[in-house]
């Protein structure tokens, strides 16, 4: 038995076999076959009528639409063109392997210049073509394994369309050995409620097959568990599940102090979920979605409408809505396309806003109107905040539109430097930890090289956290956290210690966060908190309140 | 010998994805050759990449030829499969 750390994602833990992602097989070289034309031939079709016969078996087990995908892939190994387009190439002394990795790549690119739809298809054939081709050197399949029974992934890192496929009835956990808190897999474990460890490199080590015990809410890998540990491990699992299911109560700690517990949405779909999953409000709702696909600002109705969809789902409850928030990677061309050397640090947020009025108060229109429509109480607020004076011009702004309550996000470290200044000039402040974090250690967050350094925890993230905490109690102004870091249960706690009033995270998060709080009185979330603080690395920071917590 | 037909395509999709799998399933079982074009373009019904590549939508008309046995009885079956929407189903 041996114990691999990494950083957990919730408070999940499961345990079984291993099955790794194979990497996908690298592209085979244009060299001449020592086979005649026909074993190659003859290869060629055993491994693309294994690859479809797998394919369709897969198809059947999974049902529904990926059965109709997995069953196009079936019929895209075995297509008749394709076959007379391997056959040249054998014909031509090809290998096998080349004949095929040049056939397909020039269907792809076929498919890849008709666009759209045909476009997206190109990356099935990619697929279809690596499989073949891992089953001509006898190489596992590459992507999600399918060993037919529960199993815990390991994987490299999870690339978005490698999660689309994932069948959740089977993957009992997720352990990436790449990947940071706000990675793709973390976050997509979070939305789906899946136990994972990201970030753990000795993964490397676990085998096909080996038994391990996943414990997020520890943050560790245990290998070749013994029997007891499995029966522990299960009970705890239990244990989970049942929290899971207990009937919502607010977000409180244990002495009663109340921490509403508020969702992120990014559209108006995810509503009713975040209804049922027990948010009390919406603490972030991002506007993006309603510009994304635009080539222009959408007009005032088209977004009053949207607004009121969402504000309508929270009658008497608090929704916060954030101006558009675009640049670096939300880029808009409506909005700036001056092309920026470093779009992080450029004209974005609400720096693109005051630079685009119209964009701004068409927004604050909209939502006025909206706010008169429905019964939720509606704040607003502003991304991507620098100085104080941003600020006051925002406030200003929102309040001559009829919007009462406005505020900004705290993202940027100077703001949070100027935390008492800021909040006797708005009315709240809402402390984005994603960017927040980005900013303070200078670490780009879509890099995988730099991921390490997007820590939330890393204390010199949580002082600057401390200082916005410290000018709400002193101000007596609302503070809340709508990054990542309130979806992380122990964090939470610890924000909660830093004078934190409101949490907001993706709803799936809410239920472990809600029990977590449940176990700490707020001198003990203080204490905790002040353990963090006291760490000099995000790892000592993770093991000093987890250290704390225990003894509360 | 062979058959052929023209028709007008009805599925919202197209011939894309759902409708573009289950129309080369039926032009494989038919048991006859069938091409498709569209425009100047003609390829094997039975190769889904073929069939993707023209990159047919609705109210597009496709020319269907069929050769070998039950020319006529393939290309009513294709016919009927074309002519009818089979997104509005699901």
């Amino acid at each position: 038995m041996s114990e691999l750390s990494g950083i957990g994602v919730g408070r999940g833990i499961a345990a079984g076999p291993v099955a790794r992602m194979s990497p996908p097989p690298p592209a085979p070289a244009d060299e001449a076959s020592a086979r005649s034309a026909e074993d190659e031939t003859q290869r060629v079709q055993v491994a693309v009528a294994e690859v479809a016969a797998e394919l369709e078996a897969r198809g059947r087990t999974a049902g529904g639409m990926a059965r109709d995908v997995l069953e196009a892939q079936a019929m895209m190994a075995q297509d008749p063109t394709l076959h007379d387009a391997v056959a040249t190439r054998l014909q031509a002394g090809k290998t096998g392997e080349y004949a095929v990795h040049e056939a397909f790549a020039e269907f792809r690119a076929t498919l890849e210049a008709l666009g759209g739809y045909l476009g997206e298809r190109a990356s099935d054939l990619s697929d279809v073509s690596q499989r073949v081709i891992a089953s001509l050197r006898g190489l596992p399949a590459p992507g999600v394994p399918d060993p037919g029974h529960p199993f815990i992934l390991v994987a490299e890192d999870l690339a978005p369309a490698d999660t689309a496929l994932l069948n959740l009835d089977q993957v009992q956990a997720l352990v990436t050995i790449q990947g940071g808190p706000t990675s793709h897999t973390a976050i997509l474990a979070r939305e789906k409620s899946i136990t994972a460890i990201v970030g753990v490199a000795e993964a490397e080590s676990l085998t096909e097959g080996q038994q391990v015990i996943v414990d997020a809410g520890a943050g560790t890998v245990i290998t070749d568990p013994t029997q007891e540990q499995l029966d522990e491990a299960e009970a705890r699992r239990a244990a989970h599940e049942a929290e899971a299911a207990a009937p919502i109560t607010p977000g409180a700690l244990a002495d009663g102090t109340a921490v509403p517990l508020l969702a992120n949405l990014g559209s108006a779909k995810s509503t009713d979920k975040a209804v049922a999953l027990g948010a009390e409000g919406v603490g972030l709702f991002r506007t993006e979605f309603l510009f994304l696909s635009a080539d222009e600002a959408p007009s005032v109705d088209e977004q009053r409408q949207a607004y009121q969809s969402v504000l309508e789902a929270f009658p008497g409850q608090k929704v916060v809505v954030r101006a558009l928030d675009a640049g670096a990677d939300k880029p808009l061309s409506f909005l700036n396309d001056a092309p920026e050397e470093n779009p992080a640090l450029g004209l974005r947020g609400l720096r693109a806003l005051m630079a685009n009025e119209q964009i701004l108060t068409d927004q604050l229109t909209a939502l006025a109107q909206a706010q008169e429509n429905t019964e939720a109480d509606v704040w607003v607020m502003a991304p991507m905040v620098s100085t104080v004076e941003e600020a006051e011009a925002f406030t200003a702004l929102a309040k001559e539109h009829g919007l009462a309550t406005a505020g900004v996000m705290v993202e940027v470290p100077s703001i949070a430097l100027m935390a008492d200044e800021l909040l006797t000039r708005t009315d709240f402040a809402s402390i984005g930890t994603n960017d927040l974090t980005q900013y303070t250690m200078a670490a780009d967050r879509l890099l995988g090289s730099v991921a390490s350094l997007q820590d939330p925890w890393h204390p010199a993230v949580l002082r600057l956290i401390r200082e916005v905490g410290a000018a709400g109690i002193a101000s007596g102004k609302p503070v809340g956290v709508c990054g990542e870091a309130a979806a992380d249960p122990l964090l939470a706690v610890v924000l909660v210690g830093l004078g934190v009033n409101t949490l907001s995270m993706s709803p799936a998060a809410l239920a472990d966060v809600r029990a977590e709080l449940k176990l700490h009185t707020v001198e003990e979330a203080r204490s905790i908190a002040a353990a963090a603080l006291t760490a000099a690395t995000a790892t000592q920071a993770r093991e000093a309140a987890q250290g704390a917590a225990q003894k509360s | 010998m062979s058959s052929t037909r023209t028709v007008t395509v009805a599925s919202s999709q197209g011939l894309h994805a759902r409708p573009a799998k289950l129309f080369v399933e039926a032009a494989q079982a038919s048991g006859a050759q069938v091409t498709i074009a569209k425009g100047e373009k003609s390829v094997n019904a039975a190769s889904i990449l073929g069939v993707l590549s023209l990159g047919v939508e609705k109210d597009d008309q496709v020319l269907l030829t069929a050769e070998g046995e039950n020319e006529e009885q393939t290309l009513d079956s294709l016919e009927q499969f074309l002519t009818t929407d089979h997104d509005s189903a699901s």
